[in-house]
């Protein structure tokens, strides 16, 4: 993964120091709320309902086990010992006190991390694919673009103040997993017949209040120009984006109010001022950037050991193994994905403890290295199978072997009215009765990958939209109700945002709901069909019967 | 006399300047509202001299190349949230090669001098009721950059990756 040079540390040792006086000022009233209140959110903090809450960055996902335990630290000195990884491959912490924070940065900076841009009007942390680099299907590894797009963003000075918070992914594979067409921009690695590597560039897609799917802006960009380009979309955007309504302010409401051609040309006619100017990328640096994210010492042809029997011995391993973990380009390795989806626990949680044990696992399985994935899980990319087993039972001890991966109660959660200031409805207290009502193995086996995402309100970071199951809190009257919808998904050809079913229901009636939409699947679906398959074919009109019976 | 930061320094100022709707003084130096620096309809004779200010939804187009004989022109940030000046500024600087001295005025704080120093600003009217000395030694909290930008003609990665 990537590593600091004395140039990236001091960027963020200055950042401290910075971050520390701008505290100061505030706490000394020479800062009006107003003026301290941007500054603090660039810097990943908010004001929550019971305390700040501090977002720290993760780029793209990597960890290493030295930055976990440090993690793990925070959450035991500063919080209540947790931390919640979230839908955009961060984390946050929940409780620290503001004066702590500047500390709290002092400590993530004696290990490369941060909180810059974790929140804020700009550009936010570049998310992608969390099986980068392992995966077979790979037109070629996103990251080291990824990390491209990290430093050219790291206090871009003219595009700190933008209209609206501005997000980032990249997908290196042709099964779109990162989501793109949902960002403010989406770029999609492609190769062309000559095997040159490209970007299709889509611009304009989000969730939030008014869901709209990216739309392609520039096919197949050649590689070097990926910085002036995006100069040249985020020039535009900070422009002429609306600044008037925040609701109305984010990129998609442009590029659908000037329409995508027109768009596309206000871009093509800033860019000639930019293309070829110094930020264009040469060969030597794309290198330098890819050399960053070379493969792992990896043995050739490992044995398995005794994995086959192992698994044949063991239903509980053979179902973890079935669920929890990814074919890997390299024989005799696989990817494991940790699950912090146990029922009961908030979805994405993680205790100091269970972070200590996962730096300590990272460094005897997987090279030291962890992954955090957009449904907020954990990864161990690089695991020999010989020691699955051994692996496993660690994680099993420790309550993060949940064999539910992929599966409905893996289900994407904010943290809702628990948590946060702004939701309509609380979400972890349903999320955890539907996974409740859905605690037989062999029956959520048998329905296969469906997503449920759930929003506590309509700024939808969990990303209801996209679920195939959408749950979304709203506020009736004072009372906490949840609006249902079918059928979302990412993906970027089929991306396509979920319908509403139909009025918003009780709290109790959640999970009844859930099961009548999925006996309705079980009932029409054909061999092997997704749920969401069987939903577009069928329509919608059955699951709303049956619900609204 | 009200005093700014220019190129480092803090100076006295005496550019009077005028509102969109706002009356002109009978001389002196004048920074006039563009739309009516473009209109043609002020005497400019009648004045020491004449620069002029942006607000900060103009759209730069073939007339812009005119501000090129100015000896200043500021950029207005109405409130410091509001980041559009930057992209003037770059703008004025890369792209009409505007070499003069570059103000910005409005909500200007010491939080965002430093971008704005990137973007091409050397001249700063920080906002009257805050300590510009204050501002002046906080203008460069970072001595490492990543882009290019007016102070730093290469990206670090040319420096450190080429
Ligand atoms: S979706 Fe709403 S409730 Fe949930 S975390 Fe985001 S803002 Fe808070």
């Amino acid at each position: 993964m990537y590593k600091y040079d004395d140039f990236d540390q001091k960027l963020v040792d200055e950042r401290v120091i910075q971050f520390r006086d701008q505290t100061q000022r505030y706490l000394d009233g020479k800062l009006a709320d107003t003026e301290y209140l941007p500054l603090r959110l660039q810097n990943g903090i908010y004001i929550q309902k019971h305390a700040p809450m501090l977002r720290v960055a993760i780029p793209y996902g990597m960890l290493n086990s030295i930055q976990m335990r440090k993690l793990a630290h925070i959450a035991r000195t500063y919080d209540k010992n947790y931390a919640h990884f979230t839908t955009r491959q961060n984390v946050q912490f929940n409780w620290p006190e503001l004066k702590d924070t500047p500390d709290i940065l002092a400590e993530l900076a004696t290990v490369q991390m941060h909180a810059i841009q974790t929140s804020g009007n700009c550009i936010r942390n570049t998310t992608t694919d969390q099986f980068a680099g392992i995966a077979g299907d790979e037109v070629t590894d996103p990251r080291p673009w990824c990390e491209i797009v990290r430093q050219w963003s790291t206090f871009h000075p003219e595009f700190a103040f933008l209209p609206r918070k501005f997000k980032i992914a990249i997908s290196g594979t042709t099964e779109d997993r990162a989501a793109i067409r949902f960002h403010d921009v989406g770029l999609q690695l492609v190769k062309n017949e000559q095997g040159e590597i490209g970007f299709d560039v889509y611009v304009g897609g989000g969730l939030g209040r008014t869901p709209l799917i990216g739309e392609l802006v520039k096919q197949n960009l050649a590689p070097q120009h990926l910085l002036t380009y995006l100069e040249a979309i985020l020039r535009v955007y900070n422009q002429f984006g609306r600044r008037d309504n925040k609701y109305k302010a984010r990129i998609k409401i442009l590029v659908k109010a000037l329409g995508v051609e027109a768009f596309a040309e206000r871009v093509a006619a800033e860019w000639q001022y930019l293309v070829d100017s110094p930020s264009t990328l040469t060969d030597k640096v794309i290198n330098k950037a890819a050399s960053f994210f070379l493969d792992p010492a990896y043995e050739a042809n490992p044995s398995e050991g005794d994995f086959a029997q192992q698994r044949a011995d063991n239903k509980a391993f053979s179902r973890f193994v079935t669920n929890n973990t990814t074919a890997h380009k390299q024989a005799g390795y696989v990817a494991v994905t940790l699950s912090l989806k146990k029922t009961g626990v908030p979805p994405g949680d993680v205790t100091d403890a269970q972070m200590d044990l996962i730096a300590d696992l990272a460094d005897q399985y997987s090279f030291g290295e962890l992954r955090i994935s957009h449904h907020q899980n954990v990864i161990l990319a690089d695991v020999k199978k010989s020691e699955l087993y051994a692996l496993w039972q660690a994680l099993e001890a420790n309550g993060l072997a949940t064999p539910n991966i992929g599966k409905l109660t893996d289900m994407i959660c904010c943290p809702g009215g628990d948590f946060c200031g702004l939701a309509n409805a609380k979400s972890i207290p349903v999320a955890a009765a539907i996974q409740e009502r859905f605690d037989d193995l062999d029956y959520l086996y048998d329905l296969g990958e469906i997503e449920l995402n759930f929003s506590g309100c309509m700024n939808a970071c969990g990303h209801h939209h996209i679920g195939n199951i959408g749950l979304l809190g709203v506020d009736r009257k004072g009372e906490e109700f949840y609006q249902l919808s079918l059928g979302g998904r990412a993906g970027r050809d089929e991306a396509n945002v979920g319908k509403i079913l139909g009025p918003s229901l009780k709290q109790e009636l959640i999970p009844d709901a859930i099961e009548k939409v999925i006996k309705v699947y079980v009932e029409n679906r054909l061999d092997g069909e997704l749920f969401v398959d069987t939903y577009h074919r069928i329509g919608q009109e059955k699951f709303k019967e049956r619900v609204y019976a | 006399m009200p005093n700014i930061i220019l190129n480092g320094q803090i100076v006295d100022d005496n550019w009077q300047l005028v509102s969109l709707d706002g009356e002109l003084p009978a001389g002196g130096k004048v920074l006039l509202p563009y739309p009516l620096w473009l209109s043609g309809e002020v005497d400019i004779s009648a004045f020491e001299a004449i620069g002029v200010w942006l607000p900060n939804d103009t759209v730069l187009d073939e007339q812009a190349k005119a501000l090129d004989a100015l000896p200043v022109i500021a950029v207005d940030f109405p409130v410091f949230s509001d980041g559009r000046g930057y992209t003037l500024a770059r703008q004025l600087r890369e792209r009409f090669n505007f070499k003069a001295e570059l103000r910005a005025i409005g909500d200007v704080l010491q939080d965002q001098l430093f971008f704005m120093h990137r973007c091409g600003f050397n001249s700063f009217a920080v906002r009257a009721d805050r300590s510009i000395e204050e501002a002046l030694a906080a203008m460069k909290p970072f001595s490492v950059s990543y882009q290019a930008a007016l102070d730093q003609p290469q990206p670090l990665f040319a420096q450190r990756w080429a």
